[in-house]
Protein backbone atom coordinates (compact mmCIF):
# COMPACT_ATOMS: atom_id res chain seq x y z
CA UNK A 1 0.00 0.00 0.00
CA UNK A 2 1.31 3.60 -0.70
CA UNK A 3 1.77 6.18 1.62
CA UNK A 4 -0.63 8.33 1.38
CA UNK A 5 -0.60 12.08 0.00
CA UNK A 6 -1.21 13.90 3.06
CA UNK A 7 -1.10 12.72 6.65
CA UNK A 8 -2.02 14.25 9.32
CA UNK A 9 -1.53 13.47 13.07
CA UNK A 10 -2.83 15.01 16.53
CA UNK A 11 -2.69 18.33 14.99
CA UNK A 12 -3.48 20.86 17.40
CA UNK A 13 -3.03 24.90 16.73
CA UNK A 14 -3.62 27.58 19.71
CA UNK A 15 -3.74 30.74 19.26
CA UNK A 16 -2.61 33.29 21.90
CA UNK A 17 -5.40 35.95 22.63
CA UNK A 18 -5.24 39.09 25.33
CA UNK A 19 -3.33 42.04 25.63
CA UNK A 20 -0.49 40.37 26.95
CA UNK A 21 -1.02 36.78 24.86
CA UNK A 22 -1.27 35.39 28.18
CA UNK A 23 -4.31 33.26 27.26
CA UNK A 24 -4.98 30.87 24.28
CA UNK A 25 -7.70 29.93 22.30
CA UNK A 26 -7.70 26.48 20.63
CA UNK A 27 -8.43 26.58 16.97
CA UNK A 28 -7.80 22.89 16.07
CA UNK A 29 -7.55 20.05 18.32
CA UNK A 30 -6.22 17.01 17.96
CA UNK A 31 -7.08 16.71 13.83
CA UNK A 32 -5.96 13.46 12.73
CA UNK A 33 -6.67 12.34 8.81
CA UNK A 34 -5.46 10.64 5.66
CA UNK A 35 -5.83 12.00 1.80
CA UNK A 36 -4.71 8.86 -0.07
CA UNK A 37 -2.82 9.88 -3.37
CA UNK A 38 -5.09 10.50 -6.58
CA UNK A 39 -8.31 11.53 -4.12
CA UNK A 40 -10.24 14.08 -4.35
CA UNK A 41 -11.08 15.45 -0.64
CA UNK A 42 -13.70 18.26 0.42
CA UNK A 43 -12.76 19.59 3.59
CA UNK A 44 -15.95 20.87 5.43
CA UNK A 45 -17.02 23.40 7.69
CA UNK A 46 -18.78 26.19 8.30
CA UNK A 47 -16.74 29.39 8.39
CA UNK A 48 -14.44 29.55 11.62
CA UNK A 49 -14.49 25.96 11.91
CA UNK A 50 -10.84 25.45 11.38
CA UNK A 51 -10.30 24.62 7.88
CA UNK A 52 -8.17 27.10 7.07
CA UNK A 53 -5.81 26.59 10.41
CA UNK A 54 -5.40 23.24 8.97
CA UNK A 55 -4.22 24.67 5.26
CA UNK A 56 -2.18 27.21 6.67
CA UNK A 57 -0.46 24.83 8.83
CA UNK A 58 0.09 21.66 6.05
CA UNK A 59 1.60 24.99 4.08
CA UNK A 60 4.11 26.43 7.08
CA UNK A 61 2.32 29.63 6.83
CA UNK A 62 1.62 28.88 10.72
CA UNK A 63 3.50 26.34 12.70
CA UNK A 64 1.69 23.33 15.00
CA UNK A 65 1.13 23.94 18.64
CA UNK A 66 1.84 19.91 18.45
CA UNK A 67 1.16 17.38 16.16
CA UNK A 68 2.84 16.39 12.97
CA UNK A 69 1.86 16.52 9.08
CA UNK A 70 3.44 14.65 6.13
CA UNK A 71 2.79 15.65 2.41
CA UNK A 72 4.03 12.81 0.16
CA UNK A 73 6.09 11.32 2.80
CA UNK A 74 7.96 14.26 3.86
CA UNK A 75 7.32 16.67 6.38
CA UNK A 76 5.68 19.93 6.14
CA UNK A 77 8.73 21.97 7.98
CA UNK A 78 10.65 20.67 3.92
CA UNK A 79 10.32 23.20 2.18
CA UNK A 80 11.78 21.38 -0.76
CA UNK A 81 8.82 19.21 -1.00
CA UNK A 82 7.02 22.60 -1.80
CA UNK A 83 8.01 21.67 -5.41
CA UNK A 84 5.44 19.18 -5.91
CA UNK A 85 2.47 21.36 -4.15
CA UNK A 86 0.23 23.75 -5.26
CA UNK A 87 -1.70 26.43 -2.91
CA UNK A 88 -4.22 28.79 -3.29
CA UNK A 89 -5.25 31.01 -0.37
CA UNK A 90 -8.00 31.98 0.93
CA UNK A 91 -9.29 34.95 -0.58
CA UNK A 92 -6.15 35.36 -2.96
CA UNK A 93 -4.52 38.54 -2.63
CA UNK A 94 -1.33 39.13 -5.17
CA UNK A 95 1.09 42.19 -5.51
CA UNK A 96 -1.28 44.40 -7.41
CA UNK A 97 1.58 46.43 -9.30
CA UNK A 98 2.43 43.12 -11.42
CA UNK A 99 0.12 42.00 -14.36
CA UNK A 100 -1.12 38.36 -14.19
CA UNK A 101 1.39 37.23 -16.63
CA UNK A 102 4.09 38.85 -15.10
CA UNK A 103 3.18 37.66 -11.67
CA UNK A 104 2.99 34.17 -12.82
CA UNK A 105 6.45 34.54 -14.37
CA UNK A 106 7.86 35.45 -10.98
CA UNK A 107 6.42 32.75 -9.57
CA UNK A 108 7.66 30.01 -11.84
CA UNK A 109 11.38 31.44 -10.61
CA UNK A 110 11.22 29.55 -8.04
CA UNK A 111 10.66 26.27 -9.92
CA UNK A 112 14.11 26.48 -11.46
CA UNK A 113 12.42 26.89 -15.28
CA UNK A 114 14.19 28.63 -17.37
CA UNK A 115 12.52 31.97 -19.92
CA UNK A 116 11.33 29.38 -22.32
CA UNK A 117 9.55 27.22 -19.63
CA UNK A 118 8.35 30.24 -18.02
CA UNK A 119 6.74 31.76 -21.04
CA UNK A 120 4.92 28.47 -22.20
CA UNK A 121 3.92 27.69 -18.63
CA UNK A 122 2.61 31.17 -18.09
CA UNK A 123 0.75 31.41 -21.46
CA UNK A 124 -0.79 27.88 -21.46
CA UNK A 125 -2.53 28.54 -17.71
CA UNK A 126 -3.38 32.03 -18.26
CA UNK A 127 -5.48 30.15 -20.92
CA UNK A 128 -6.52 27.43 -18.62
CA UNK A 129 -8.39 29.60 -16.39
CA UNK A 130 -9.73 31.76 -19.30
CA UNK A 131 -7.26 35.08 -18.81
CA UNK A 132 -5.17 34.92 -21.86
CA UNK A 133 -6.71 37.94 -23.06
CA UNK A 134 -6.41 39.57 -19.29
CA UNK A 135 -2.94 38.43 -19.30
CA UNK A 136 -1.17 41.95 -19.40
CA UNK A 137 -3.61 44.12 -17.37
CA UNK A 138 -2.35 44.85 -13.95
CA UNK A 139 -3.94 42.84 -11.32
CA UNK A 140 -5.15 46.07 -9.45
CA UNK A 141 -7.51 46.69 -12.54
CA UNK A 142 -8.98 42.88 -11.14
CA UNK A 143 -11.77 41.90 -10.23
CA UNK A 144 -12.38 39.22 -7.32
CA UNK A 145 -13.07 36.51 -9.71
CA UNK A 146 -10.62 37.05 -11.82
CA UNK A 147 -8.13 37.24 -9.07
CA UNK A 148 -9.36 33.93 -8.16
CA UNK A 149 -8.41 32.44 -11.21
CA UNK A 150 -4.96 33.69 -11.10
CA UNK A 151 -4.65 32.04 -7.95
CA UNK A 152 -5.79 29.30 -9.86
CA UNK A 153 -3.61 29.40 -12.05
CA UNK A 154 -0.19 29.87 -9.72
CA UNK A 155 -1.37 26.86 -7.98
CA UNK A 156 -1.11 25.03 -10.92
CA UNK A 157 1.71 26.61 -12.38
CA UNK A 158 4.27 24.41 -12.06
CA UNK A 159 2.03 20.91 -12.65
CA UNK A 160 2.26 19.78 -8.57
CA UNK A 161 1.31 16.14 -7.69
CA UNK A 162 -0.81 18.15 -4.40
CA UNK A 163 -3.26 21.06 -5.48
CA UNK A 164 -4.53 22.38 -2.16
CA UNK A 165 -6.93 25.12 -2.37
CA UNK A 166 -8.60 27.03 0.51
CA UNK A 167 -12.50 27.76 -0.58
CA UNK A 168 -11.65 28.09 -4.19
CA UNK A 169 -15.47 28.86 -5.06
CA UNK A 170 -15.44 31.59 -3.03
CA UNK A 171 -16.42 35.23 -4.29
CA UNK A 172 -17.15 33.24 -7.35
CA UNK A 173 -20.55 33.84 -10.06
CA UNK A 174 -21.89 30.45 -10.77
CA UNK A 175 -20.08 30.43 -14.61
CA UNK A 176 -16.76 31.14 -12.34
CA UNK A 177 -17.65 28.30 -9.97
CA UNK A 178 -18.27 26.37 -13.29
CA UNK A 179 -14.82 26.81 -14.62
CA UNK A 180 -12.99 26.21 -11.23
CA UNK A 181 -15.06 23.09 -10.82
CA UNK A 182 -14.18 21.84 -14.42
CA UNK A 183 -10.61 22.49 -13.59
CA UNK A 184 -10.66 20.48 -10.07
CA UNK A 185 -12.23 17.67 -12.49
CA UNK A 186 -9.54 18.18 -14.85
CA UNK A 187 -6.70 18.15 -11.74
CA UNK A 188 -9.21 14.80 -10.52
CA UNK A 189 -8.63 12.97 -14.38
CA UNK A 190 -4.96 13.92 -14.28
CA UNK A 191 -4.30 11.92 -11.21
CA UNK A 192 -3.59 14.99 -9.08
CA UNK A 193 -4.54 14.91 -5.44
CA UNK A 194 -6.95 17.81 -4.65
CA UNK A 195 -7.29 19.18 -1.06
CA UNK A 196 -10.11 21.58 -1.18
CA UNK A 197 -11.94 23.37 2.00
CA UNK A 198 -15.32 24.97 1.25
CA UNK A 199 -18.53 24.83 2.98
CA UNK A 200 -20.52 25.05 -0.19
CA UNK A 201 -21.88 21.67 0.09
CA UNK A 202 -23.15 20.92 -3.41
CA UNK A 203 -19.82 21.86 -4.61
CA UNK A 204 -18.21 19.10 -2.31
CA UNK A 205 -20.57 16.39 -3.07
CA UNK A 206 -20.16 17.18 -6.56
CA UNK A 207 -15.96 16.87 -6.63
CA UNK A 208 -15.20 14.72 -3.78
CA UNK A 209 -14.11 11.41 -3.67
CA UNK A 210 -13.87 11.59 0.25
CA UNK A 211 -14.85 14.59 2.49
CA UNK A 212 -13.95 15.56 5.93
CA UNK A 213 -16.17 17.15 7.72
CA UNK A 214 -14.72 20.16 10.90
CA UNK A 215 -16.53 21.60 13.44
CA UNK A 216 -15.23 23.78 16.59
CA UNK A 217 -11.58 22.78 15.28
CA UNK A 218 -12.51 19.30 15.90
CA UNK A 219 -12.83 16.52 12.68
CA UNK A 220 -16.75 15.08 12.75
CA UNK A 221 -16.02 12.57 10.56
CA UNK A 222 -14.74 11.55 7.51
CA UNK A 223 -16.08 9.10 4.65
CA UNK A 224 -17.67 9.59 1.16
CA UNK A 225 -20.11 12.37 0.73
CA UNK A 226 -22.99 9.61 1.07
CA UNK A 227 -21.44 7.77 3.76
CA UNK A 228 -21.59 11.16 5.88
CA UNK A 229 -24.87 11.79 5.08
CA UNK A 230 -25.81 7.75 5.45
CA UNK A 231 -25.03 8.45 9.49
CA UNK A 232 -28.50 9.99 9.89
CA UNK A 233 -31.48 8.05 9.47
CA UNK A 234 -33.13 8.59 6.28
CA UNK A 235 -36.88 9.75 5.29
CA UNK A 236 -39.41 9.57 2.83
CA UNK A 237 -41.74 12.03 1.60
CA UNK A 238 -45.28 10.93 0.23
CA UNK A 239 -46.66 13.15 -2.27
CA UNK A 240 -50.40 12.94 -2.38
CA UNK A 241 -53.68 14.61 -4.18
CA UNK A 242 -56.54 14.64 -1.75
CA UNK A 243 -59.99 16.40 -1.17
CA UNK A 244 -59.91 19.09 1.98
CA UNK A 245 -63.58 19.17 2.10
CA UNK A 246 -63.78 14.96 2.72
CA UNK A 247 -63.63 14.50 5.99
CA UNK A 248 -62.07 11.15 5.39
CA UNK A 249 -58.91 12.86 4.29
CA UNK A 250 -59.07 15.31 7.12
CA UNK A 251 -57.14 13.74 9.85
CA UNK A 252 -54.28 12.88 6.73
CA UNK A 253 -54.21 16.28 5.67
CA UNK A 254 -53.92 18.07 8.38
CA UNK A 255 -50.44 15.96 9.29
CA UNK A 256 -49.75 16.63 5.72
CA UNK A 257 -48.14 20.25 4.07
CA UNK A 258 -49.17 21.56 1.04
CA UNK A 259 -46.59 21.02 -1.63
CA UNK A 260 -48.05 23.54 -4.74
CA UNK A 261 -51.23 21.16 -5.60
CA UNK A 262 -50.46 18.50 -3.81
CA UNK A 263 -49.92 17.21 -0.05
CA UNK A 264 -46.54 16.30 0.69
CA UNK A 265 -45.98 13.85 4.54
CA UNK A 266 -42.46 13.41 5.48
CA UNK A 267 -42.20 10.01 7.62
CA UNK A 268 -39.28 7.71 8.79
CA UNK A 269 -38.25 4.91 6.52
CA UNK A 270 -39.69 2.62 9.30
CA UNK A 271 -42.82 4.15 9.12
CA UNK A 272 -43.48 4.80 5.82
CA UNK A 273 -45.64 1.43 5.06
CA UNK A 274 -48.08 2.64 7.94
CA UNK A 275 -48.23 6.14 6.41
CA UNK A 276 -49.25 4.27 2.97
CA UNK A 277 -51.96 2.38 4.59
CA UNK A 278 -53.22 6.31 5.96
CA UNK A 279 -53.16 7.43 2.46
CA UNK A 280 -54.98 4.81 1.14
CA UNK A 281 -57.92 4.81 4.23
CA UNK A 282 -58.02 8.74 3.77
CA UNK A 283 -59.10 8.35 -0.24
CA UNK A 284 -55.76 10.44 -1.44
CA UNK A 285 -54.65 9.45 -4.39
CA UNK A 286 -50.97 8.36 -4.05
CA UNK A 287 -48.51 10.12 -6.56
CA UNK A 288 -44.78 9.70 -5.40
CA UNK A 289 -43.15 8.18 -2.73
CA UNK A 290 -39.33 9.57 -2.89
CA UNK A 291 -36.44 8.74 -0.20
CA UNK A 292 -35.17 11.67 1.38
CA UNK A 293 -31.06 11.70 1.92
CA UNK A 294 -30.12 14.61 4.31
CA UNK A 295 -28.15 16.83 2.66
CA UNK A 296 -24.54 17.73 3.72
CA UNK A 297 -25.97 21.02 5.25
CA UNK A 298 -28.47 19.28 7.23
CA UNK A 299 -25.74 16.88 8.35
CA UNK A 300 -23.76 20.50 8.96
CA UNK A 301 -26.31 21.93 11.21
CA UNK A 302 -26.86 19.45 12.97
CA UNK A 303 -23.34 18.98 14.10
CA UNK A 304 -23.03 22.68 15.11
CA UNK A 305 -26.10 21.84 16.83
CA UNK A 306 -24.61 19.20 18.65
CA UNK A 307 -21.78 21.34 19.37
CA UNK A 308 -23.28 24.15 20.72
CA UNK A 309 -25.74 21.63 22.84
CA UNK A 310 -22.35 20.38 24.29
CA UNK A 311 -20.87 23.79 25.22
CA UNK A 312 -24.11 25.03 26.81
CA UNK A 313 -24.13 21.34 29.38
CA UNK A 314 -19.97 22.60 29.75
CA UNK A 315 -21.19 25.80 30.96
CA UNK A 316 -24.17 25.02 33.18
CA UNK A 317 -22.20 22.36 35.00
CA UNK A 318 -19.76 24.65 35.34
CA UNK A 319 -21.63 27.08 37.01
CA UNK B 1 20.60 31.92 -4.92
CA UNK B 2 18.38 32.55 -8.11
CA UNK B 3 15.65 32.33 -5.43
CA UNK B 4 16.69 35.21 -3.59
CA UNK B 5 17.64 37.14 -6.34
CA UNK B 6 14.33 36.38 -7.92
CA UNK B 7 12.43 38.20 -4.74
CA UNK B 8 15.48 41.08 -4.87
CA UNK B 9 14.13 41.64 -8.70
CA UNK B 10 10.62 41.68 -7.39
CA UNK B 11 11.18 43.97 -4.64
CA UNK B 12 13.18 46.11 -6.63
CA UNK B 13 10.66 46.19 -9.64
CA UNK B 14 7.84 46.86 -6.90
CA UNK B 15 9.90 50.53 -5.79
CA UNK B 16 9.94 51.70 -9.16
CA UNK B 17 6.51 51.00 -10.00
CA UNK B 18 5.34 53.06 -6.80
CA UNK B 19 7.27 55.79 -7.91
CA UNK B 20 10.19 55.82 -5.40
CA UNK B 21 12.51 57.10 -7.72
CA UNK B 22 10.54 60.27 -8.18
CA UNK B 23 12.61 61.63 -5.84
CA UNK B 24 15.24 62.31 -8.22
CA UNK B 25 13.63 64.79 -9.82
CA UNK B 26 13.01 66.76 -6.30
CA UNK B 27 17.31 66.10 -5.99
CA UNK B 28 17.91 67.41 -9.55
CA UNK B 29 15.89 70.50 -8.59
CA UNK B 30 17.68 71.56 -5.21
CA UNK B 31 21.52 70.97 -7.11
CA UNK B 32 19.76 73.10 -9.94
CA UNK B 33 18.93 75.46 -7.64
CA UNK B 34 22.10 75.21 -5.26
CA UNK B 35 24.33 75.80 -8.02
CA UNK B 36 22.53 78.83 -9.19
CA UNK B 37 22.33 80.79 -5.56
CA UNK B 38 25.80 79.71 -4.67
CA UNK B 39 27.51 81.04 -7.44
CA UNK B 40 25.82 84.14 -6.91
CA UNK B 41 25.78 84.34 -2.78
CA UNK B 42 29.33 82.14 -1.67
CA UNK B 43 32.84 83.48 -3.35
CA UNK B 44 34.91 80.74 -2.72
CA UNK B 45 33.13 78.44 -0.82
CA UNK B 46 30.71 77.38 -3.47
CA UNK B 47 32.25 73.56 -4.19
CA UNK B 48 32.14 73.71 0.08
CA UNK B 49 28.80 74.35 -0.06
CA UNK B 50 27.77 72.56 -2.85
CA UNK B 51 29.13 69.17 -1.76
CA UNK B 52 28.06 69.69 1.73
CA UNK B 53 24.51 70.02 0.80
CA UNK B 54 24.05 67.33 -2.06
CA UNK B 55 25.68 64.88 0.26
CA UNK B 56 23.04 65.97 2.87
CA UNK B 57 20.39 65.62 0.45
CA UNK B 58 21.74 62.00 -0.55
CA UNK B 59 22.35 60.91 2.76
CA UNK B 60 18.55 62.03 4.04
CA UNK B 61 16.72 60.91 1.23
CA UNK B 62 18.32 57.79 0.94
CA UNK B 63 17.40 57.78 5.01
CA UNK B 64 13.55 58.08 3.90
CA UNK B 65 13.84 55.73 1.74
CA UNK B 66 15.36 52.65 3.57
CA UNK B 67 13.29 53.51 6.94
CA UNK B 68 10.13 54.54 5.18
CA UNK B 69 10.38 51.67 2.59
CA UNK B 70 12.69 49.00 4.78
CA UNK B 71 9.65 48.75 7.55
CA UNK B 72 7.10 47.87 5.06
CA UNK B 73 9.09 45.17 2.99
CA UNK B 74 8.07 42.16 5.50
CA UNK B 75 5.04 43.86 7.21
CA UNK B 76 3.13 44.80 4.07
CA UNK B 77 3.64 41.49 2.91
CA UNK B 78 2.16 39.73 5.57
CA UNK B 79 -0.95 42.60 5.89
CA UNK B 80 -1.95 41.88 2.25
CA UNK B 81 -0.66 38.39 2.68
CA UNK B 82 0.88 38.68 -0.37
CA UNK B 83 3.39 36.52 1.69
CA UNK B 84 0.61 33.66 1.71
CA UNK B 85 1.21 32.47 -2.12
CA UNK B 86 5.13 33.16 -1.92
CA UNK B 87 5.96 31.24 1.02
CA UNK B 88 4.09 28.47 -0.51
CA UNK B 89 6.58 28.07 -3.38
CA UNK B 90 10.19 26.30 -2.29
CA UNK B 91 11.26 29.57 -0.75
CA UNK B 92 12.59 29.90 2.71
CA UNK B 93 11.96 32.44 4.53
CA UNK B 94 15.37 33.39 5.01
CA UNK B 95 15.87 33.74 1.48
CA UNK B 96 13.20 35.94 1.36
CA UNK B 97 14.21 38.15 3.90
CA UNK B 98 17.64 37.75 2.02
CA UNK B 99 15.70 39.17 -1.25
CA UNK B 100 13.90 42.05 0.14
CA UNK B 101 17.09 43.36 1.46
CA UNK B 102 18.84 42.98 -1.75
CA UNK B 103 16.12 44.59 -3.68
CA UNK B 104 16.02 47.25 -1.33
CA UNK B 105 19.53 47.66 -1.40
CA UNK B 106 19.72 47.35 -5.19
CA UNK B 107 16.98 50.27 -5.24
CA UNK B 108 18.96 52.56 -3.37
CA UNK B 109 22.27 51.89 -4.97
CA UNK B 110 20.57 52.78 -8.05
CA UNK B 111 18.87 56.00 -6.40
CA UNK B 112 22.08 56.73 -4.89
CA UNK B 113 24.10 56.65 -7.99
CA UNK B 114 21.99 58.51 -10.02
CA UNK B 115 22.13 61.67 -7.46
CA UNK B 116 25.92 60.98 -7.25
CA UNK B 117 25.63 61.69 -10.65
CA UNK B 118 23.65 64.68 -10.50
CA UNK B 119 26.43 65.66 -8.01
CA UNK B 120 29.18 65.41 -10.52
CA UNK B 121 27.80 67.92 -13.09
CA UNK B 122 26.64 70.20 -10.55
CA UNK B 123 30.21 70.20 -9.46
CA UNK B 124 30.98 70.18 -13.01
CA UNK B 125 28.74 73.29 -13.74
CA UNK B 126 30.48 75.53 -10.59
CA UNK B 127 34.06 74.00 -10.85
CA UNK B 128 34.36 74.03 -14.74
CA UNK B 129 36.87 70.91 -13.68
CA UNK B 130 36.92 67.56 -11.81
CA UNK B 131 40.12 67.11 -9.32
CA UNK B 132 41.75 64.36 -7.35
CA UNK B 133 40.14 65.57 -3.84
CA UNK B 134 36.60 65.30 -5.67
CA UNK B 135 37.14 61.36 -5.44
CA UNK B 136 36.51 61.88 -1.78
CA UNK B 137 33.06 62.96 -2.19
CA UNK B 138 32.04 59.80 -3.98
CA UNK B 139 34.08 58.27 -1.45
CA UNK B 140 31.27 59.48 0.95
CA UNK B 141 28.17 58.81 -1.65
CA UNK B 142 29.32 55.03 -0.89
CA UNK B 143 29.83 55.33 2.67
CA UNK B 144 26.53 56.74 2.81
CA UNK B 145 25.13 53.79 0.43
CA UNK B 146 26.78 51.25 3.22
CA UNK B 147 25.17 53.69 6.50
CA UNK B 148 21.48 53.29 4.46
CA UNK B 149 21.81 49.13 3.91
CA UNK B 150 22.60 48.56 7.74
CA UNK B 151 19.48 51.34 8.19
CA UNK B 152 17.70 48.65 5.73
CA UNK B 153 18.85 45.67 7.62
CA UNK B 154 17.51 47.25 10.62
CA UNK B 155 14.11 48.42 9.32
CA UNK B 156 14.03 44.58 8.59
CA UNK B 157 14.47 43.54 11.31
CA UNK B 158 11.93 45.41 13.45
CA UNK B 159 9.10 44.96 10.49
CA UNK B 160 9.34 40.95 10.81
CA UNK B 161 7.67 41.78 14.48
CA UNK B 162 6.30 44.71 15.44
CA UNK B 163 3.77 47.19 13.49
CA UNK B 164 4.71 49.35 10.95
CA UNK B 165 5.29 52.22 13.17
CA UNK B 166 6.81 50.92 15.83
CA UNK B 167 9.66 49.58 13.59
CA UNK B 168 9.66 53.16 12.03
CA UNK B 169 10.45 54.67 15.50
CA UNK B 170 12.52 51.74 16.71
CA UNK B 171 14.62 52.40 13.34
CA UNK B 172 14.82 56.02 13.06
CA UNK B 173 16.33 56.04 17.30
CA UNK B 174 18.33 52.89 16.54
CA UNK B 175 19.74 55.80 13.61
CA UNK B 176 20.38 58.52 15.91
CA UNK B 177 21.54 56.92 18.98
CA UNK B 178 24.15 55.36 15.97
CA UNK B 179 25.39 59.30 15.26
CA UNK B 180 26.80 59.73 19.21
CA UNK B 181 28.05 56.64 19.90
CA UNK B 182 31.66 58.10 20.12
CA UNK B 183 30.21 60.47 22.97
CA UNK B 184 28.98 57.70 24.66
CA UNK B 185 31.99 55.51 24.82
CA UNK B 186 34.03 58.82 26.33
CA UNK B 187 31.48 59.36 29.34
CA UNK B 188 32.60 61.48 31.74
CA UNK B 189 32.29 58.59 34.99
CA UNK B 190 32.44 61.21 37.46
CA UNK B 191 28.64 63.27 36.47
CA UNK B 192 27.26 59.62 35.13
CA UNK B 193 28.08 57.31 37.24
CA UNK B 194 30.49 53.93 37.39
CA UNK B 195 27.66 51.45 36.54
CA UNK B 196 26.22 54.12 33.58
CA UNK B 197 29.56 54.38 32.20
CA UNK B 198 29.97 50.70 31.42
CA UNK B 199 26.44 50.54 30.53
CA UNK B 200 26.76 52.93 27.68
CA UNK B 201 30.17 52.03 27.12
CA UNK B 202 28.53 48.26 26.37
CA UNK B 203 25.38 49.67 24.56
CA UNK B 204 27.70 51.80 22.28
CA UNK B 205 29.51 48.54 20.65
CA UNK B 206 26.26 47.20 20.19
CA UNK B 207 24.42 50.56 18.08
CA UNK B 208 25.49 50.99 14.79
CA UNK B 209 28.73 53.39 14.83
CA UNK B 210 27.36 55.80 11.81
CA UNK B 211 29.80 58.49 12.67
CA UNK B 212 32.34 56.18 10.91
CA UNK B 213 30.60 57.21 7.72
CA UNK B 214 30.14 60.38 7.83
CA UNK B 215 32.75 62.31 6.15
CA UNK B 216 30.84 64.67 4.41
CA UNK B 217 33.45 67.39 6.19
CA UNK B 218 36.20 65.91 4.80
CA UNK B 219 34.58 65.59 1.30
CA UNK B 220 33.33 69.03 1.44
CA UNK B 221 37.39 69.76 1.63
CA UNK B 222 38.69 68.17 -0.83
CA UNK B 223 40.60 65.77 1.85
CA UNK B 224 42.29 62.31 1.11
CA UNK B 225 40.92 59.24 3.26
CA UNK B 226 42.69 56.87 3.65
CA UNK B 227 42.17 53.28 2.06
CA UNK B 228 42.39 51.28 5.38
CA UNK B 229 38.83 53.35 6.47
CA UNK B 230 37.31 52.08 3.13
CA UNK B 231 38.08 48.37 3.87
CA UNK B 232 36.92 48.61 7.29
CA UNK B 233 33.83 50.41 7.06
CA UNK B 234 32.77 47.88 4.14
CA UNK B 235 33.66 44.88 6.57
CA UNK B 236 32.04 47.19 9.14
CA UNK B 237 28.67 46.83 7.11
CA UNK B 238 28.82 43.70 5.48
CA UNK B 239 29.05 42.39 9.22
CA UNK B 240 26.72 44.17 11.02
CA UNK B 241 24.12 43.41 8.06
CA UNK B 242 24.81 39.81 8.45
CA UNK B 243 24.03 39.97 12.23
CA UNK B 244 21.16 41.89 12.12
CA UNK B 245 19.37 40.10 9.05
CA UNK B 246 20.52 36.72 10.59
CA UNK B 247 18.83 37.76 14.04
CA UNK B 248 15.75 39.04 11.72
CA UNK B 249 15.78 35.16 9.91
CA UNK B 250 15.40 33.66 13.37
CA UNK B 251 12.35 35.86 14.29
CA UNK B 252 10.76 35.52 11.29
CA UNK B 253 11.39 31.43 10.98
CA UNK B 254 9.49 31.55 13.72
CA UNK B 255 6.58 33.89 12.97
CA UNK B 256 2.68 32.68 12.76
CA UNK B 257 1.28 35.03 9.72
CA UNK B 258 -1.84 36.24 10.25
Amino acid sequence: MSAPAIEIESLTKDYPTGFLHLKTKRSLENLSMRVEEGEAFGFLGPNGAGKSTTIKLLMGIIFPTSGNAKILGRPISDVEMHKDIGYLPEQPYFYDYLTAAELLDYFARFYGMNSAERKERVAKMLKKVGLETAGKIQLRKYSKGMLQRVGLAQAILHDPKVVILDEPMSGLDPIGRREVRDIILDLKREGKTVLFSTHILTDAEMLCDKVGVIVGGKLQGVGRPDDIVGMKAHEMEILFDADASDLRSAALVAKATKSGSRYSLRVPEEKVFAALEEVRAGNAKLAAVTPIKPTLEEYFLHLIEKERAQAAAIEVSGK
Amino acid sequence: MSRVAAVAWNTFREAVRDRVLYNLVFFALLLIATAILVGQISIGIETIVLISLGLSAISVIGLLIAIFTGVGLVSKEMEKRTLYALLSKPLRRWEFLAGKFGGLVLTLTVNTAAMAVGLLFALLCVKHSLDGGDATTFIAVYFILLKLAIVVALALLFSCFTSQLLAILFTAGLYVAGLFVSEMRNLDGSRVGPAMKVFFSWISYLLPNFQNFDVMAAAAHGKHLPGILILQNTLYAILYCTIVLSSASVVFSRRNLK
